[in-house]
């Protein structure tokens, strides 16, 4: 008896270790993110504040107005632009860093890396300063006469790809450089001996194995860029509002928690229909590939 | 492995020059003797470090950013270790879920973890206080202190704790004398990287502070979003610092190469 007492209790564990962690993840993350779903049906007025009541209307209203549709658009063309940017700069990055001699990989690895330790609003000023009308970017494009007069880049949808992209490619360079890691170098080497050039190599032997990491790297990207908010906000400022900005100044500023609310679930459910969506699509492609 | 072409080379460098150029930027105008920010820096002075003293809400939010990251990371790390020793050394049904779901904070857009939490803390009343800070900033570091001591407990060598209890040492003296030490780089390194998490949030953050409880990342932010002066450069080069003796000290500790290696 004893001993089937002692063994049930040594099965529960595990959950009572889990206990304390489980209890403040439910009060402190399930609880309010269902309370924001809840929030996102009930109505708004200037006067009286949110009321209770549960109707799309927010829905409705977002669905149809043409304002948030921009804002919705531009959210996806800046997450599409900045993912396809830091795949094309950040895969060859991760294939060249991955063939340098171990001590300037390793250094390398820590600079390119080291900058997802920065704080965003940090490196976000340094682009803020980078762009301005008078900055370095412009003097250097008016001085090599590439551009006649300086052009505004600073609150514009361009001057926010680009910084995006700063923000985001290490997480690219990451995925790709840990699955470079797991390829057999031998393959790389029987290309060469077989006549296969650099470029060759990698398009037909590295490429295909690094598919999985280029692919977990731009959803990563993806999902992280279209919620972004210090950049785009520092960036792009009023003028190019993204749908983070807009739901900060639902809460913040004009204080229409409902349709923020409203605003935020659409945002998550765009996310995660657009990545689901990605991984079939290219899972089927890969394994049509593979077979 | 092939040779690294000249083509790639300047690939690499270029690469390195756009990874650079934000940060040193900000490096170059915090030691400007001007009174603006201008380009080719001329000279160099420390006008913009001593400014910060001018600006007691700078000083009173740095010490409210470092308070905030010690005791939200010190607490994640004492509510994840157990969770970890449970996840990393037995299984149990609802395992696999209960990892996802502490790891779960990671995956969510930090903007709507924001709102979430500045909607809960509304109800109680506690948005704007230190506590509201604090039990933010635990839900945001804590995926970070569960990888970190995962990748601990997964290290441990179990002979040794046989070893222990063999020899007479209860389960609570063979914890504290044999399993905690042997689980201590995981847990300062966890801590660290939960620091440092802690001190840079900004989004969750901006809707669970206030004016009296503003820490230095939503300070900084709020003042970039009036005016860019060489005063925000000189208090990023000083963030900057931090995060960069931070990491050097994980790397101490625990091998960068590990901590950005690792399962993602």
């Amino acid at each position: 008896m004893a001993d089937t007492a002692s063994h049930r209790m040594r099965a529960a564990t595990p959950y009572w270790l889990c206990t304390p962690g489980l209890i403040l993840l439910a009060v402190l993350l399930a609880v309010p993110m269902l309370m924001t779903f809840l929030l996102s049906f009930n109505a708004y007025s200037d006067t009286a504040g949110i009321i209770h009541s549960w109707s799309l209307a927010n829905y409705a209203e977002i669905l149809t107005d043409p304002y948030f549709a921009s804002i919705f658009l531009r959210t996806l063309r800046v997450a599409l632009v900045t993912t396809l940017a830091c795949t094309l700069i950040g895969v060859p990055e991760a294939y060249i860093i991955s063939r340098l001699k171990p001590r300037w990989r390793s250094l390398c690895l820590v600079v390119v890396l080291g900058p997802l330790l920065v704080s965003v609003v940090v490196r976000t000023l340094g682009w803020q300063i980078l762009l301005a009308r008078t900055g370095l970017i412009n003097q250097v494009l008016v001085g090599i006469g590439a551009l006649p007069h300086p052009v505004d880049l600073l609150f514009t949808e361009t001057g926010m790809d680009i910084a995006m992209t700063h923000v985001m490619v290490p997480y690219m360079v990451l995925a790709v450089w840990t699955s470079i890691r797991q390829i057999d170098p031998r393959t790389e080497q029987a290309a060469h001996s077989l006549g296969a050039n650099g470029f060759t190599t990698f398009r037909r032997v590295v490429l295909p194995q690094i598919v999985p990491g280029i692919l977990s790297g731009s959803i990563i990207v993806f999902s992280l860029t279209a919620s972004s908010f210090a950049t785009p906000e520092l960036i792009g400022g009023r003028r190019e509002k993204v749908a983070a900005t807009t739901i900060y100044d639902q809460f913040l500023t004009t204080l229409n928690w409902p349709e923020g609310a409203a605003i935020a679930c659409l945002l998550i459910a765009s996310i995660m229909i657009i990545v689901f969506a990605w991984n079939r699509l290219l899972e089927r492609r890969y394994a049509a590939a593979a077979a | 492995m092939s040779r690294v072409s000249v083509f790639e080379r300047l690939f690499h460098a270029a690469f390195l020059v756009f990874i650079l150029a934000p940060l040193v930027v900000v490096a170059l105008v915090a030691f400007t003797p001007a009174g603006y920010i201008s380009f080719p820096v001329h000279g160099a002075s420390l006008r913009w470090f001593y400014a910060i003293l001018n600006h007691p809400d700078f000083i009173s939010s740095f010490e409210l950013s470092i308070e905030l990251a010690l005791l939200s990371s010190v607490l994640a790390t004492l509510i994840m270790l157990p969770l970890a020793l449970a996840i990393g050394r037995y299984w149990f049904a609802g395992r696999d879920a209960i990892l996802s779901f502490a790891m779960s904070p990671l995956t969510i857009p930090p903007i709507v973890l924001g709102v979430a939490l500045l909607r809960f803390f509304a109800l109680f009343q506690i948005q704007g206080t230190f506590i509201g800070l604090v039990l933010a900033h635990m839900v945001v570091v804590m995926p970070y202190v569960l990888r970190m001591l995962l990748a601990g407990v997964a290290g441990l060598d179990r002979t040794v704790e046989r070893a222990a209890i063999s020899l007479g040492a209860s389960t609570f003296t063979t914890f504290r004398r044999i399993t905690l030490p042997m689980l201590l780089a995981g847990l300062a390194g966890g801590f660290i990287l939960a620091f440092t998490a802690s001190f840079d949030e900004l989004t969750v953050t901006i809707f669970v502070s206030s004016p009296q409880n503003t820490p230095l990342s939503v300070a900084l932010f709020n003042y970039i979003s009036q005016t860019v002066d060489p005063l925000v450069a000189s208090v990023s080069v000083i963030i900057m610092a931090i995060t960069t003796a931070l990491l050097i000290l994980l790397d101490r500790l625990y091998g960068v190469d590990r901590l950005f290696g690792g399962s993602k």
